[in-house]
């Protein structure tokens, strides 16, 4: 203000924005402001625990839990368990609250910021959510707990890191763990039996026989690979997987992901829009993908339109029903000789919150979920665990089942899985679904693909140096 | 109260009234009448006014929805001009505008126009086929005509049937047309209001306006501009009210078929606000921008107010 004041003559916008500066501060200062003050990240929280909690002997609770579980095999193995755990501990009564993915991300900022939050909650992995919830203090740093139960060495270390937010709350991938997850998921290629028949192609073994099967397919009057792109981010997927097979293992790009990596400007990201474009232009790809629909593309499929279809173990078991035994499955085929890679992680991670008044009972609640117990539930469930252990040794490796389960194994056993892409910055599921859509339509060229992931890459970044991070 | 004394009182009392109300033009505002607004105002306030105070104040702030604000003082609004990603969706309005609003209130005139001319059996079914739309939730809307515009719906398979293979297109993927593809979802619904405040309008003008203007020898043409367009000043002003708002803040239309897609080409404000607060943590950019939409949408409900309805002359 002072500074302002004594500069005269200099007219009435300049002393009027003062003004405007000055209520704004003065408003800052009355705590008009809303949020927290961000302190909470660093600290200690409930990670203070130093024995394992013993959720019997923690009297009447009632443990409020919100999940986005909803669909067929995910809600009756949550349900299971539910049961499970309310069996062992009589005293612990679990409230469940299930929404949808999309309702779930919406609620559940608001509902952290009132003073009465949910003890358990599944938070999306990335920057929006997990890490802004983690500055903001609102979820309970696990590490102690992932000490006394294990989880460390419990889950792969790569996926475990995916639940990790730095200190400073500023950057996610490292640092403490803020959850653990339940189920793994990738995307993998479902192929549809009877088509490849027709067309006297066969299931691939490697990248070169999947590559050589469209134009042949093609040929044969059929669809090679139904997809469907009006929900913008199928195309993140299939792209992924063309990235990671053009750069040949998961590290660079995973690394970059996670803000340590050489960027996005690769040849890696040029092949694999160039291929992309390729497919769409040759007709691989069904005309006008942008404006179908990621549901009606899975049902066409199903209804034998199309041979391939590139998208996530979630699919597997709405496939199955309808197609039964015509219906393959496998990580997307690697070149000959090498390990499989493709996109994929693991399922929302479950935190507890901040506010929560019984973080030992939910911790147990955890470990409970993510158990060998569980995994034999959710396997039964249809279900991919993100550590299968026994209970996938007497599923049939033959059906797309077992090969889904399989094919988990091998590609953790490899190392061969690149985290979601959009987890690399907040806005980059929104540019880059939106720069996938006109690489398909031809509008967009790979070079300016990789251009456009590399600004947006590099201003984030450059952000986060400054101490902006996330956010705005 | 009876009797003498109690009459006279009573004319007393009755005569220091009429005394305080001589002494002011009658219909002049008194202060009771702020009383009888109370209840509403408050309301208004609460839900509308309070709301709206609290949005104008988040858009001077950065904010991520969760962590401390911080000030922004009109950055927020710098964007919005300079930036041509935050510039487009309101372009894209533009657009939407001459389908919203434009093109129905177009077609109702005429079709009224017509429908005046020559009398129709079974109009009251043809009315309320045409306001059906306009009864649907949008989301029944969006879901249907996204079936209808995909690469194999009904659409495409149509023109195939009429051998017109050429012209079938992924309407709602293609860079060129995805908007005006999502604007013929909304002349479609609109068009059905238009023509039933326009038909009700007709149905008022006087029979003898018509007939006088035809002994003058008009035509149909002539007899448009002269009687009926004059005569549905009112409600062409009130469609497109309505329609200009409908348009300015489509969101459940967009957030169904096309989620802004493909790239940015059908992103409107109101659903970048949405996406802007809910899913990317800008708080104040999107308060900004919501602030924008607000007084864009009171300036054209004005402009219309005061060209086409003629108030304020």
């Amino acid at each position: 203000m002072n500074a302002h004041h004594r500069h005269h003559g200099r007219g009435r916008p300049r002393r009027r924005a003062a003004a405007l500066g000055a209520l704004g501060a003065l408003l800052l200062a009355a705590a008009c402001v809303p949020g927290t003050d961000g302190s909470g990240a660093a600290g200690p929280g409930g990670g203070a625990a130093t024995a394992t909690p013993d959720p019997g002997r923690a009297g009447k609770v009632t443990l409020t839990v919100w999940d986005q579980q909803t669909r067929g095999g995910p809600n009756a193995e949550v349900e299971r368990l539910n049961g499970e755990f309310q069996r062992k501990y009589p005293n612990v009564t679990i409230k469940r609250v299930s929404r949808g993915f999309n309702d779930l991300r919406k609620t559940l900022k608001l509902a952290l910021s009132g003073d009465r939050p949910p003890d358990v909650v599944q938070a999306n992995q990335g920057y929006s959510d997990m890490v802004a919830f983690a500055r903001a203090g609102m979820l309970v740093p696990l590490d102690s707990y992932a000490g006394l139960y294990s989880w460390n060495t419990r889950f792969p270390r790569t996926l475990l890191d995916l639940n990790r937010v730095s200190p400073d709350g500023k950057r996610f991938g490292t640092g403490q763990l803020y959850g653990i997850s339940q189920e793994g998921e990738y995307i993998g290629v479902y192929y549809n039996k009877k088509v490849l028949r027709k067309a006297g192609v066969a299931p691939p073994r490697t990248w070169r026989d999947l590559t050589r099967a469209l134009p042949a397919l093609k040929r044969a009057g059929q669809l090679p690979v139904q997809f469907g792109n009006l929900d913008k981010y199928p195309a993140i997927h299939t792209f992924g997987v063309l990235q990671g097979q053009a750069a040949g293992s998961a590290e660079p790009v995973r690394e970059t992901v996670f803000g340590r990596g050489g960027g996005f400007d690769t040849d890696a990201t040029r092949t694999a829009a160039r291929t992309l474009a390729d497919w769409a232009e040759r007709g691989y790809l069904p005309r006008g993908a942008n404006g179908k629909g990621y549901d009606d593309a899975a049902k066409q499929f199903a209804d034998g339109n199309g041979a391939f279809l590139i998208t996530g173990t979630w699919q597997l078991a709405d496939l199955r029903k309808p197609m039964g035994d015509d219906l393959g499955f496998m990580p997307p085929p690697p070149a000959a000789g090498r390990q499989p890679v493709t996109t994929g992680g693991e399922g929302l991670a479950w935190s507890i919150t901040a506010k929560s008044r019984h973080p030992g009972v939910a911790a147990a609640y955890l470990d409970f979920l993510t158990g060998a117990r569980a995994a034999t539930v959710m396997t039964e469930e249809g279900v991919l665990p993100l550590v299968p252990g026994k209970a996938a040794e007497h599923l049939d490796p033959r059906t797309a089942r077992g090969r889904m389960f399989a094919g988990w194994e091998q590609l953790n056993a490899a190392d061969g899985l690149v985290p979601y892409l959009d987890y690399a910055t907040p806005g980059f599921y929104d540019t880059l679904s939106a720069d996938l859509q006109e690489v398909l339509s031809g509008k967009l060229s790979p070079g300016g693909l990789a251009a456009r992931m590399q600004k947006e890459y590099a201003e984030f970044r450059a952000g986060q140096r400054t101490g902006g991070g996330g956010g705005e | 109260m009876s009797g003498p004394a109690g009459a006279g009182r009573r004319t007393a009392a009755a005569h220091r009234l009429r005394d305080r109300y001589r002494r002011r033009a009658p219909g002049e505002p008194r202060a009771v009448g702020y009383l009888y607004v109370l209840p509403a105002l408050a309301v208004f306030s609460v839900f509308l006014l309070w709301p709206l105070g609290q949005t104008g104040w988040l858009s001077l702030l950065h904010w991520d929805g969760l962590t401390r604000a911080s000030w922004a003082g009109l950055g927020n609004y710098r964007d919005l001009l300079t930036d041509p990603g935050l510039r487009a969706p309101f372009a894209h309005a533009a657009v939407l505008l001459l389908f919203y609003s434009v093109l129905p209130v177009a077609v109702g005139l005429l079709l009224t126009a017509a429908l005046t001319r020559f009398r129709i059996r079974g109009m009251a079914f043809f009315r309320t086929v045409l306001f059906l739309p306009q009864v649907l939730a949008m989301v029944v809307v969006g879901v249907a005509w996204r079936a209808v515009l995909a690469p194999d719906g009904l659409l495409n398979d149509t023109l195939g049937a009429l051998g017109l293979d050429g012209l079938t297109r992924s309407w709602l993927g293609d860079d060129t047309w995805a908007l005006p593809a999502v604007g013929a979802i909304g002349t479609w619904v609109e068009t059905g209001l238009c023509l039933v405040l326009f038909l009700a309008g007709a149905q008022r003008l006087p029979r003898e306006l018509y007939e006088a203007a035809r002994i003058d020898g008009a035509g149909p043409v002539r007899e448009f501009f002269t009687v009926t367009l004059p005569g549905l000043r009112a409600e062409v002003a009130v469609a497109l009210t309505l329609t200009l708002v409908a348009a300015l803040r489509n969101f459940d239309l967009i957030y169904i078929t096309t989620g802004g897609g493909p790239g940015d080409a059908t992103s409107v404000p109101s659903y970048e606000v949405y996406r802007r607060a809910f899913e990317t943590g800008e708080v104040g950019a999107a308060s900004a921008m919501g602030i924008a939409l607000t007084v864009v949408i009171f300036a054209l409900t004005v402009l219309v107010t005061r060209l086409v309805e003629g108030r304020g002359r």
